[in-house]
């Protein structure tokens, strides 16, 4: 006897008697603590009626005997201990999803703001989601093309896949976000939506989008979750839940390659901190909670495709790294989760160069799947090789001069230098144009044909048939 | 039957009440779904109990009912080419049952009990049989026999034994004079080592055809190593040329807390590729355990405790098999939270104070063993496990707790993989300890002067990294002729020999002769470059020959081709330097 093979399935409790509680014994920052509670679910969504009559959110965080913590979402601020009532839903979190989100802004939670119709609900569905069975997902292949040569040519984008972008307080993310969504394309025939999860961005930043959006005409294929810096801090922690849920719907149920865009997950993150300290639990590094991994995991991990189905859930999560620094917690979580990042860099924007990608701690892990004969071009891995080769050791001598001077270097060496200069300003300061595979690829060759023929080990295959001038070059 | 209800809920951690007589480990199914959990803690007759899946929904009063026996997991033929979650549900059951997205409540038999298989007789009626004793074989897949063994604990007279003929995993397969039956299949509890007679000395290299780590840092089978690495140095891509290309029988590959995709890529890969040693599909020999990141954290822990009961029950067969566990820190991670679930005091860096502990009993179920049973097998687990240390700052915990543990420390390098130096593994600050173990082994087996040759290649490398410090201050054009060819051969064997492209066809696996041969050429260079400087060659002669286009070349040329041709080439390269005229 083996062990019998079964799926258990849970009916939906049906609501008998609801009850309103006015019970709440103990308020701190965002939490609500509950008493002589019964039959409370873990993660059961909450409705608050406040003494003024006012209805407010939240969601059961842990339920200890008759004791229930209650995170409020919309912030706790005029909640009394007397008048202000509770009354559990009997439901996790869910959202309404149907096509007809395209096109519309929504709130943090997934109300429509912009004053438009209701939403017809398809489906009602948990935003929490379930993992995706391993077995089940289709490895990602096709070559998302984003008209960025630093993303296409070094760190190509492929579909399923999370790739995020690292950024610092002042260096233009949201600006690269807009360029790709601008300037992503499928093949033809297919369907394309843009999932905007927006998280503590500023009214600035947000009409920036809207207006981008408005500009080329992309909105139509948007779905805009607008969570404001001046919005409740703890409705960010639903936001990529909603935003997700829909994107997954979207994709999976609808065929539809989705593209999602969360900005700033760095405010996701402080929202997590803020309501880990307001339990009082045992911090990790830099006080966020142990279980940020986790947490980050069951959002970065949406992404992707399933076998047998035509959509895909590709994400590019945008974060800002506190001073610069991608040790932090939040980044360096991040980076071990997703496929890969892009790091925008300080001095390379002070420079004004844009976008201003700092080539040499980006990395697209899934890039090899996505490129090469009959995706993008034959030399297309190799080209990308030498160019980070020779990026490098341009770099690396940047600091020898810096101590020798030039006149010390070699001929080679200078270069090289020059080689890394021409690579900042052409390859990656492409400005707001978009270029093809093959334009980057070409201008990689006219780059790197600056460079003696003997030094281009990693291409040796592919310069009889690409480089401009595939002579060797005599004595110099 | 120990059914207590439910009080507490907070996170994957729950607290039930009445659950007097609960053992610690013991499994706890929760809530009307029947989730599964594992008890932590007791007091009293509380019981803390963590749970494997998502408690979403759970209410306090729900029951909880104890299974009254640790986590086991059933080990029998079947195991192999299967994937696995973190306690042992086959993935792909689990897909049938509930589609694309993996529900909660699922339970599904790791084994085909359908299935039949071929079963041979070994034991007689009359022999004495103990634990470990094979009482019949198996094939299971083309190449491994699969034995089916006398469990630990049961000894006796065999009384009856199963004719030829095919059984399923349930019959039994012999019964012993006291009654005892023997099936095709055994339940372990994951969290216990399985036994052994003894210890072996770790004297056979675990060939992984990785040039770096066969030449430089070679472990031993039956031996431990962690790779540390940041984000994007290569973790996996390490793990996962490993699990194909180590000279191993078995595989098994715990994802652990890692990338959805990254398994899919496992899962596409394997099968298509063939084993280096027997030509079968890889995933035959392979057993994947997959608990990927958004997968519940409690199965991360039980996972890496699954994989290596999978590796011992392969191992007490006479295989040599590899753990590889990516990664280790995900693991510690869940140790971590589960911990601060507990209210626990923290120990450094909020890990557990037993952190420690858990991490030397793990990897010391790893070593080369005589296995129990009366035909003296021997057999191996050599365990690999990768480790993401916090921002790539290799003090913390998890890292330094492993290196205390562990006999090889292969330390991945970011700046080596910004520059796409892969693998990006760091010959600075990397170690073993197997290699005065199995030197012999190399020096009988591929070249008496193998340790020269490394150990002279090693000195090339370790004198670049003192001169780039001179070239840092004065520039190069400051070094003596000598030196500069020093950094130039150190760049050969760095990029020549060191780097190892994992995408291509033939240079992602290269046999240790053939490492010894290329050395071989590098170093020759060496020679007679020096000799031909001291008659006063420049060095920009000696870079203008052929010569370095041949070296370069040398890493994609077939193996074959490679290990008869270039000894050759070696002498021939020595004359042609011989030749070159001073102007």
């Amino acid at each position: 006897m083996g062990i019998e093979t079964t799926i258990q399935k849970v009916e939906t409790r049906l609501p008998l008697v609801s009850t309103d509680y006015r019970t709440i014994s103990y308020v701190t920052g965002p939490l609500l603590f509950v008493n002589n509670v019964h039959g409370v679910a873990y993660n059961e969504m909450v409705s608050i009626k406040m003494p003024d009559g006012a209805r407010r959110t939240g969601q059961v965080l842990e339920i200890s005997g008759d004791i229930a913590v209650i995170q409020v979402f919309e912030g706790t601020q005029g909640v009394d201990v007397h008048a202000t009532e509770i009354r559990f839903l009997e439901e996790v979190a869910k959202i309404d999803v149907s096509p007809d989100l395209l096109g519309r802004v929504l709130n943090g939670t997934g109300v429509p703001i912009d004053g438009g119709a209701p939403i017809i609900p398809e489906a009602r569905l948990d935003i929490t989601g379930a993992p995706i069975n391993p077995y089940s997902r289709e490895k990602p292949a096709d070559f998302i093309e984003t008209g960025i040569s630093a993303i296409d040519g070094l760190n190509t984008l492929v579909r399923g896949q999370k790739l995020p972008i690292f950024s610092g307080s002042g260096l233009p993310a949201n600006e690269l976000a807009a360029q790709v969504i601008r300037q992503s394309k499928v093949k033809s025939g297919e369907e394309f939506a843009i999932v905007f999860g927006a998280m503590g961005i500023t009214h600035r930043e947000a009409s920036y989008f809207m207006s981008q959006f408005e500009k080329t005409g992309a909105l139509e294929r948007v779905v805009f979750f607008q969570n404001l810096a001046d919005d409740p801090t703890v409705e960010r922690l639903l936001t990529p839940k909603c935003a997700l849920t829909v994107a997954e719907y979207l994709a999976f149920e609808k065929d539809m390659q989705v593209l999602v865009v969360l900005s700033d997950m760095t405010n996701y993150c402080e929202a997590l901190r803020e309501v880990s300290t307001a339990r009082e639990e045992v911090p990790g590094r830099r006080g966020f909670p142990g279980y940020m991994y986790t947490d980050l995991a069951m959002i970065y991990e949406r992404a992707g495709r399933i076998k047998g189905k035509k959509g895909s859930v590709t994400q590019l999560p945008i974060l800002s790294m506190p001073d610069d620094d991608i040790t932090h917690p939040i980044p360096d979580l991040t980076g071990y989760i997703t496929e890969g990042q892009i790091v925008l860099s300080r001095s390379l924007h002070r420079r004004g160069i844009f976008p201003p990608i700092d080539a040499l701690p980006c990395l697209s892990r899934l890039m090899n799947l996505g490129i090469g004969d009959g995706k993008t071009r034959e030399d297309h891995r190799a080209v990308a090789n030498q160019l980070y080769a020779a990026y490098a050791q341009g770099r690396d001598l940047r600091k020898l001069v810096a101590i020798v001077g030039e006149e010390a270097l070699s001929d080679t060496d200078r270069r090289y230098l020059r080689f890394a200069d021409d690579f900042e300003t052409r390859i990656v300061g492409q400005g707001e144009e978009g270029r093809s595979i093959e334009e980057t690829l070409d201008i990689s060759w006219d780059l790197m044909s600056g460079l003696p023929i003997n030094e281009l080990k990693r291409v040796r295959d592919f310069i009889s048939k690409y480089h401009p001038n595939p002579e060797p070059e005599g004595e110099l | 039957m120990i059914v207590g209800t439910i009080l507490k809920i907070t996170g994957p951690v729950v607290v039930a009440q009445g659950m007097r007589g609960a053992r610690m480990y013991d499994i706890v199914r929760v809530g009307r779904e029947g989730l599964m959990g594992e008890v932590i803690r007791l007091e009293g007759d509380l019981a803390t109990i963590q749970v494997y899946e998502d408690t979403s929904g759970l209410t306090v009063g729900d029951i909880a009912e104890s299974t009254e026996g640790p986590l086991m997991i059933e080990l029998g033929p079947g195991l192999l080419s299967s994937i696995y979650d973190g306690v042992q549900r086959p993935l792909p059951l689990i897909a049938e049952q509930s589609g694309d997205f993996i529900e909660r409540g699922t339970v599904a038999a790791a084994l085909d009990h359908e299935r039949l298989w071929d079963f041979t007789p070994v034991i007689q009626v009359g022999q004495s049989a103990g634990p470990g004793d094979v009482v019949g074989t198996i094939p299971e897949g083309e190449t491994i026999i699969h034995k089916v063994m006398v469990p630990p604990g049961v000894s006796g007279i065999v009384a009856m034994v199963a004719a030829e003929g095919s059984y399923t995993v349930d019959q039994i397969m012999a019964k012993l004079e006291d009654g005892s039956e023997i099936k095709m299949s055994q339940w372990w509890p994951v969290r216990q080592g399985r036994p052994y007679v003894r210890k072996l000395d770790p004297t056979h290299p675990f060939t992984t055809g990785m040039r770096i780590l066969d030449t430089f840092f070679p472990v031993a089978l039956g031996g431990n190593a962690i790779i540390p690495g940041g984000f994007g140095t290569g973790k996996t891509v390490t793990q996962q040329s490993l699990a194909k290309w180590a000279a191993v029988d078995i595989i098994v590959y715990v994802g652990c807390g890692e990338r959805g995709n990254e398994m899919t890529e496992v899962l596409t890969e394997f099968p298509e590729l063939e084993d280096p040693g027997t030509g079968a599909p890889l995933m035959e020999r392979t057993v994947l355990v997959a608990n990927t990141s958004n997968m519940p954290v409690a199965a991360r822990e039980a996972s890496i405790y699954v994989g290596a009961t999978l590796s011992e029950f392969y191992r007490d067969m006479g295989y040599n098999v590899a753990m590889m566990a990516d990664s280790t820190s995900r693991w510690g991670e869940a140790l971590r939270e589960v911990s601060g679930r507990l209210e626990e005091m923290p120990g450094e860096e909020g890990y557990p104070a037993y952190l420690a502990t858990r991490l030397a009993s793990f990897y010391e179920r790893s070593g080369r063993v005589q296995t129990l049973g009366s035909d003296e097998r021997v057999g191996s687990v050599t365990m690999v496990g990768a480790v993401s240390p916090a921002g790539g700052d290799m003090s913390e915990p998890m890292t330094q707790n492993s290196l205390r543990v562990t006999g090889a420390f292969w330390a991945l390098d970011t700046s080596l993989a910004h520059r796409r130096h892969f693998p990006a593994i760091s010959w600075t600050k990397s170690y073993t300890l197997y290699g005065s173990q199995i030197r012999s082994w190399y020096e009988e087996n591929v070249a008496p002067d193998w340790q020269d040759l490394r150990d002279r290649a090693m000195f090339i490398l370790q004198k670049e990294t003192e001169l780039q410090e001179i070239v840092q201050l004065v520039g190069p054009d400051a070094l003596p002729e000598s030196e500069k060819v020093i950094l130039e051969v150190a760049r050969m064997l760095r990029e020549d020999f060191l780097q190892q492209f994992a995408f291509d066809d033939i240079d992602a696996y290269c046999p240790p002769m053939k490492a010894y041969v290329m050395l071989k050429v590098i170093l020759a260079f060496y020679d007679s470059a020096v000799a031909a400087l001291n008659r006063g060659v420049s060095l920009r002669q000696l870079l203008e020959t052929p010569i370095r286009d041949r070296i370069a070349g040398m890493k994609t040329t077939p193996h074959d081709e490679a290990i008869e041709n270039l000894p050759g080439y070696a002498e021939q390269l020595a004359e042609e330097i011989a030749g070159i005229e001073v102007y």
